[in-house]
């Protein structure tokens, strides 16, 4: 008995009661993929690698993690002596921490270069920048519970920030901890939020994310739409199959992700006090303030734009609503960015110009926000703080001034 | 592409080293986490003059029995004064709320401490105690000025005086630069046998921080070696898919 997919036995059982044959193909063996997909595209499977590791490590933490400010920093050293293989596992969840923002600043990069967010791609893009702000709540809620200095007064900076908005920031910043300082309570619910109600978010994100990829189609480095150039069998000329091709080609990826992984987890789990920070092997002191308090890597840009904003009028806010504007203008990209041409390939110079000075901004902003502040770094933050808002308000100008190449019909090789 | 790609390296290596300390310069520890004799001479001088005060709350007898080199028996002969069990954790008994009355702050557990304060920190803040009448206990130490810690390894190191240099800015002020020590007073140590004790136990405490460490090395070697194998099968099979596609 064939049924509308023409599959039969088990396969054919399951098909008549569910989309099994039909998912699939419409998500592997029949999503046709432009074939000229570069190094920039292995971050996408990657990330749901990484995604996977955090899930899978995850749940074998909490096996034996206790989630009490008297118990933390001691089960945590538990794991890493007593239960077995119990110190591969925190390694690979407190590496694949710092290699999911690796992996995502990646993915985000390749989609401003090759303007991926653009029409018909704005929802793709908007799922990602929520996929990133929950990535990021789920960091800083993770990095509380090994219950370490840096775990603690990371904690306290973050959340006295809530403290800055006026009239309700006070109290919004004691219901949040649940007390009057971080503590126990503030220690549980993060659990909470950490183990399942982040993770359901972000799982949920992601799913969105790739049911609105397949359903548009991917970009490539060449921003043609391989779907207005279709064969007489009606699939994209340029297209192929995701699986196999793109199965075992980001096979490969994965192994050589999984070599730097590697070297790292098991040669370098600290990462020379960037992925473990020398003081959070200090249990938490809540009556011990660290002379120096830097939040992880990740980070780091982020809260370089915090710091290089003075405070005006007899309150801190600005910088917090800097701060804030930096992850929300990535919403309005799609709409900020006007050129026709996708691809940095057939734009002019002076994309590529502003694109790097908006990249090179980040990264200094990432390496001022590890450091104490001195006046000459403030004034860098601040200057690199304009350059980066300085991208969203140039971007909707560049069309008017800029020169672009003519884009293919086709695909290009290379 | 390929610039990009390294400016982006840059970004996730590590270049900065995190500055800690009053500016006395550090001495490297030599650390040899597979010299199972000094691991031992470390664990003896850590029961015998830390453990009254510091705990090595997350590490268990056997543990460091069976890694260090030496049988239960050994240890329980040697090392436990405590009465504990062999396989039970490095606690001791002195009680902290007391002991914060006594010397001013809790005396740290030690098991994790080399991983926060690193091994050279240890290593020189070990040797560098020096005499001050000023102090509740006689001695400062020139790392951690002003270290509640007395110094419990006088009788090893002997007794000795900070040596200063004054230098004078061009408004004549003078400013006092701790440059070394002078022994006043000789331990039952030599200077040689003591810095060699003190590197045992930082080894010790290094060790102790993280037991794993050489096992660990020792497992990501047969990984990469796998993975090294898995990449050539899955390179070779991209390849035989992917000839086709022009």
């Amino acid at each position: 008995m064939a049924n509308t997919q023409g599959t039969t036995g088990l396969v054919g059982w399951i098909d008549e009661r569910f989309p099994l044959t039909k998912m699939v193909r419409e998500h592997l063996t029949e999503y046709y993929a432009p074939k000229n997909f570069n190094f920039w595209y292995f971050f996408g499977s990657l990330a749901i690698l990484v995604l996977v590791n955090q899930i899978l490590t995850g749940i074998w933490l909490t096996m034996n993690y206790k989630p009490s400010a008297a118990e933390a920093f001691a089960s945590v050293e538990y794991i890493m002596r007593d239960v077995n293989w119990g110190w591969l596992i925190r390694y690979m969840h407190s590496t694949g921490a710092s290699a999911f923002f690796i992996v995502v600043y990646l993915h985000m990069f390749r989609a401003l270069i090759y303007g991926s967010y653009k029409k018909p791609r704005e929802l793709i893009w908007i799922f990602g920048v929520l996929i990133f702000l929950c990535l990021m709540a789920e960091a800083f809620m993770g990095y509380l519970l090994p219950w370490g200095q840096m775990s603690y007064w990371g904690a306290q900076v973050i959340i006295n920030l809530f403290s800055a908005i006026p009239g309700i920031g006070p109290d919004l910043s004691v219901w949040i901890r649940g007390d009057f300082v971080v503590s126990d309570a503030t220690l549980n619910r993060f659990f909470s939020l950490h183990v399942i109600a982040l993770p359901l978010v972000l799982v949920g994100l992601v799913a969105a994310h790739i049911i609105a990829l397949h359903e548009v189609g991917s970009n490539n480095p060449d921003g043609v739409e391989i779907k207005k150039t279709k064969g007489a069998d009606g699939k994209p000329l340029d297209g192929i199959p995701f699986h196999p091709y793109y199965t075992v080609k980001d096979l490969v990826g994965v192994v050589v992700f999984l070599i730097f992984f590697s070297i790292v987890i098991f040669f370098m789990p600290e990462m020379g006090g960037y992925f473990l920070e020398h003081p959070n092997f200090d249990p938490a002191d809540p009556l011990k303030t660290p002379p120096h308090i830097a939040p992880v890597w990740y980070f780091t840009p982020f809260y370089a734009i915090l710091r290089a904003v003075p405070s005006f009028a007899g309150t801190q806010v600005w910088g917090v609503l800097a701060m804030g504007a930096a992850i929300v203008m990535l919403f309005f990209l799609p709409w900020l960015d006007r050129s026709p041409v996708k691809s940095i390939r057939y734009r002019g110079f002076l994309f590529k110009l502003v694109l790097a000075a908006f990249v090179v901004s980040f990264l200094i902003l990432g390496y001022l926000g590890a450091l104490p502040t001195t006046p000459e770094r403030t004034t860098l933050a601040q200057v690199c703080s304009v350059i980066y808002f300085a991208f969203f308000f140039v971007l909707p100008i560049l069309p008017a001034i800029e020169k672009t190449k003519p884009v293919p019909e086709r695909v290009t090789e290379k | 592409m390929k610039k990009i790609v390294l400016a982006l390296a840059l970004l996730v290596l590590p270049g900065l080293s995190l500055a800690a300390t009053a500016g006395y310069p550090l001495m490297k520890a030599p650390i040899d986490l597979h010299d199972k004799p000094s691991l031992q001479r470390g664990a003896k001088l850590f029961v015998n003059y830390c453990m009254g005060c510091h705990s090595l709350e997350h590490q268990r007898y056997n543990r460091m029995a069976r890694d260090i080199g030496l049988t239960d028996e050994e240890v329980k002969a040697n090392l436990i004064f405590t009465g504990a069990k062999v396989g039970d954790l490095m606690k001791n008994a002195m009680p902290k709320a007391a002991a914060k009355q006594w010397f001013g702050v809790t005396p740290p557990d030690l098991t994790v401490i080399a991983r926060s304060r690193g091994v050279d920190y240890l290593y020189t803040y070990l040797q560098t105690f020096y005499q001050d009448p000023t102090r509740p206990f006689g001695v400062n130490n020139a790392v951690f000025p002003n270290a509640g810690m007395p110094h419990v390894l006088w009788q090893l190191q002997g007794m000795q005086k900070a040596v200063y240099e004054v230098h004078k800015d061009h408004e004549g002020n003078e400013t006092k630069v701790l440059t070394g020590f002078e022994l006043v007073q000789p331990g039952s140590m030599s200077a040689p046998q003591f810095k060699e004790s003190m590197a045992d136990l930082v080894n010790f405490l290094a060790y102790a921080g993280e037991p794993i460490k050489l096992e660990r090395q020792k497992v990501g070697i047969w990984v990469l070696l796998f993975l090294g194998l898995a990449f050539v099968v899955f390179y070779l099979l991209k390849k035989e898919y992917w000839k086709d596609i022009h």
